[in-house]
């Protein structure tokens, strides 16, 4: 049992346990302090000193952040030397930090801009002294500008910790010290994944995405172009956060009528293909249960994680699916099956997808997710991206006329919803299995076992087979956060992983938390767009993937057409070995 | 020919490697100490050499080399075969270090951070080196000199070539 403390803040008392920091005291006595590299699901770094406060007895003023209370502290976060000394580290941080706020991606979504702003910085006392550091827009996905970095090293956490990454880290020291990798080599060089997480992490404008923004705008503008959209499953209960909507709204019709006023021939959604996956990846996963195939099997839905093991586990790739991700399939089916369909020339067809991810960008540039040639995306947005161009072209988000998605390939059912929470997949693809394989109903479509954040969830499923006899055990396990994927990867190198089937997603909590969502993700606001997705599941008409009427019409009509082979070429692929330094 | 060349050094990087952490352990605190010991021989720290590091000891690349980067005992840029450190902390600034370096600076013809052309001396500055009663002072590698005065100081260079 910890003892209460009783501590005064700028003359309110407030009763904590000892070891509280200020910070927290300070909060439950309704005082803000203002923080940069505090951040509410990372490690106390103390790096930035903008929350330092005064302790009555203290020789020096003293971080709120990481300083602990004890019973009859006194503590000042409004004296005039404290908002002086405050003001003065903002303003030390902002000489080094390049004056373009007006044409800067964080643009009134920084926190170093609110800081700047709180703690009433007005004027520049020091000479600008910026570091004239390189951008790095190696990757085509995730773009670092060094010198607008504060180095509050919460992008290296995100990557070494929760990731277990660890491209970036502090390089040098003192004044010198720099966020880098090694070697300041640029991101494409190094064995950074793109999954983003440092871009969630970074207060400032020193991480973004790729922009392809205005590429949209002139495919849109080009009448030649039958520019057609799909969006991912987490876009939708995450995009109005950027857009005047409380966090963890289900927006999927705005979102659809919003994307019909931007200009888009054609508004789809990737959860169309994610039925289809679950198709595909399903058999797969039966077809290696009953020939002996590598097992486990895992999921090959997520880029950041695809690159992270051919990166770090090179010799682990036939565990993956051959399945091309969702965005690929869709991708490839809109310039085949729906250009035949409507006869459109495929060249003349441009897709774009929105992606709650920055890796999704690498994965549609990659060489082999092309057929003949012709690529199967042609533009990612990420949520983000998606929100500044509804923002450009002026639409009133909230108060839009909602509509729905276009046929055939915006039908969907409530197991691809669920694609975009960690878990989602693994449950989606065991209703389909399930039913499969026993040929009966499933008594209860949930299986919460694989729902929720802790890191690694992992089940076991009894299928009873059809004569009535014997039944099947399939061992499955979901990890979230590569960090995680890396303990399941471990066991799986060491022979000691007994599933049959695993699902990783790159992000913490699935792709709801992806580094292409709106800043802030944390814990927070991921567990109420986790809510908002099964919300959207519950409530779809039909939640098995074998029942969506869209995707057996796309087996009948088309993939399964003898001299076929369409299914390998369009909605398979493989992966290559990477190095990892 | 430069290929078969590099190859074969990755190898001794390698093993050098293998051995030093043999030696010091595995644990991610003994890193400082294998980075000292592998950086013996050059006086610098190369790439290979971190990588081998960062996989022996399964670290992140990025780790081994801001580690590297921090300490400013540790190189990674190519330094000569032998580091002349001239203390600049207020002691020995007091008791003439400025002559030291001009004296050492025009001896071997290069600035602060700076290698001589024939890769044998690498001039820097350091911080406090604990031997204030007998400043100024400089070190050469491990071994630290006292009581310099600027031509004491450019004899012990030559004692060196």
């Amino acid at each position: 049992m910890t003892d209460n403390a009783v501590v005064t803040i700028n003359g309110t008392e407030v009763t904590v346990p000892e070891g509280t920091t200020i910070l927290t005291a300070a909060e439950l006595a309704g005082v803000q302090i203002p923080t940069l590299c505090n951040h509410p699901d990372q490690m106390i770094k103390a790096v930035c000193r903008v929350c330092v406060v005064e302790v009555e007895g203290a020789r020096v003023f003293q971080p709120a952040c990481s300083f602990p209370v004890w019973d009859g502290m006194n503590v000042r976060t409004n004296s005039p030397a404290v908002i002086e000394a405050r003001k003065t580290v903002v303003e030390m941080l902002l000489s080094r930090h390049p004056q373009d706020c007006l044409q800067c991606e964080r643009n009134l979504h920084c926190e170093l801009q609110n800081v700047s702003k709180s703690v009433g910085v007005n004027e520049r006392p020091f000479p600008e002294e910026t570091r004239d550091l390189p951008i790095d827009d190696s990757s085509g996905a995730v773009v670092r500008e060094a010198d607008k970095c504060i180095n509050c090293r919460r992008c290296v956490e995100a990557c070494a910790d929760v990731q277990g990454v660890g491209v970036l880290s502090t390089v040098n020291r003192g004044y010198d010290t720099v966020v880098s990798t090694a070697f300041n080599e640029p991101l494409e060089q190094v064995s950074c994944v793109l999954c983003g997480q440092c871009i969630q992490a970074c207060p400032t404008g020193a991480l973004r995405e790729h922009n392809d923004i205005d590429r949209v705008w002139r495919a849109l503008a080009d009448p030649n172009k039958h520019v057609v959209v799909q969006t991912a499953p987490a876009v939708r209960v995450a995009i109005g956060e950027d857009l005047g909507l409380p966090v963890g709204t289900r927006a999927t019709k705005l979102l659809t009528s919003a994307l019909r006023q931007l200009g888009f021939d054609g508004v789809f959604d990737t959860d169309f293909t994610a039925d289809l996956t679950i198709m595909e990846e399903g058999s797969e996963l039966l077809q290696r249960l009953q020939e002996g195939g590598t097992l486990p099997m895992i999921t090959s839905c997520s880029p950041g994680w695809i690159k992270y093991i051919e990166h770090y586990y090179p010799e682990q790739l036939d565990h993956l699916s051959t399945c091309k991700s969702p965005q690929q399939m869709f991708g490839a089916l809109a310039k085949s099956y729906y250009a035949e369909k409507n006869q459109y020339n495929p060249d003349d067809i441009y897709v774009v997808s929105i992606m709650p991810c920055t890796a999704k960008k690498f994965e549609a540039n990659r060489p082999e997710m092309a057929a003949e040639g012709i690529r199967d995306v042609d533009a990612v947005l990420t949520t983000r991206e998606l929100a500044q161009m509804i923002d450009q072209a002026g639409l009133d988000f909230p108060n839009l006329k909602e509509e729905e998605y276009d046929s055939p390939l915006g039908i969907s059912t409530g197991a691809a919803v669920i694609f975009g929470a960690t878990g989602g997949v693994m449950e989606a693809a065991l209703r389909t299995v399930y039913e499969l394989v026993t040929e009966q109903e499933l008594p209860a479509l949930d299986f919460t076992s694989v729902r929720g954040l802790d890191g690694v969830k992992e089940a076991s499923v009894l299928l009873p087979l059809p004569n009535g006899e014997d039944s099947l055990e399939v061992k499955v396990a979901a990890a979230h956060g590569l960090a995680s994927a890396r303990q399941i990867m471990e066991k799986v190198k060491n022979g000691e992983a007994d599933y049959h089937f695993v699902e990783v997603m790159s992000c913490p909590g699935g792709c709801i938390g992806g580094g292409g969502q709106p800043r802030p993700s944390t814990t927070e606001r991921r567990e109420k767009r986790l809510q908002a997705i099964y919300d959207e599941d519950e409530a779809m008409t039909i939640r098995k993937s074998h029942e969506n009427p869209a995707v057996k019409a796309l087996y009948e009509e088309y993939l399964e057409k003898p001299l076929g082979e369409r299914r390998h070429k369009l909605l398979h692929t493989h992966y290559v070995q990477r190095s990892r330094y | 020919m430069i290929m078969l060349c590099s190859c074969r050094e990755v190898k001794i990087v390698r093993e050098d490697v293998k051995e030093a952490v043999q030696r010091c352990g595995r644990e991610k605190h003994q890193l400082l100490e294998i980075l000292g010991q592998l950086q013996k021989g050059t006086n610098f720290l190369e790439r290979d050499t971190l990588v081998a590091v960062a996989e022996e000891l399964d670290l992140p690349l990025a780790e081994v080399y801001g580690t590297a980067t921090f300490y400013s005992l540790y190189s990674t840029k190519p330094r000569g075969r032998y580091v002349v450190r001239v203390c600049e902390s207020a002691p020995c600034h007091i008791d003439g270090a400025a002559d030291i370096l001009a004296a050492v600076k025009a001896h071997l013809g290069v600035a602060v951070d700076e290698t001589t052309d024939n890769s044998q001396f690498t001039l820097e500055t350091t911080s406090c080196l604990g031997v204030c009663s007998v400043g100024p002072a400089m070190m050469i590698n491990d071994e630290v000199y006292g009581n310099l005065t600027p031509d004491r100081a450019v004899e012990i260079l030559q004692s060196y070539n």
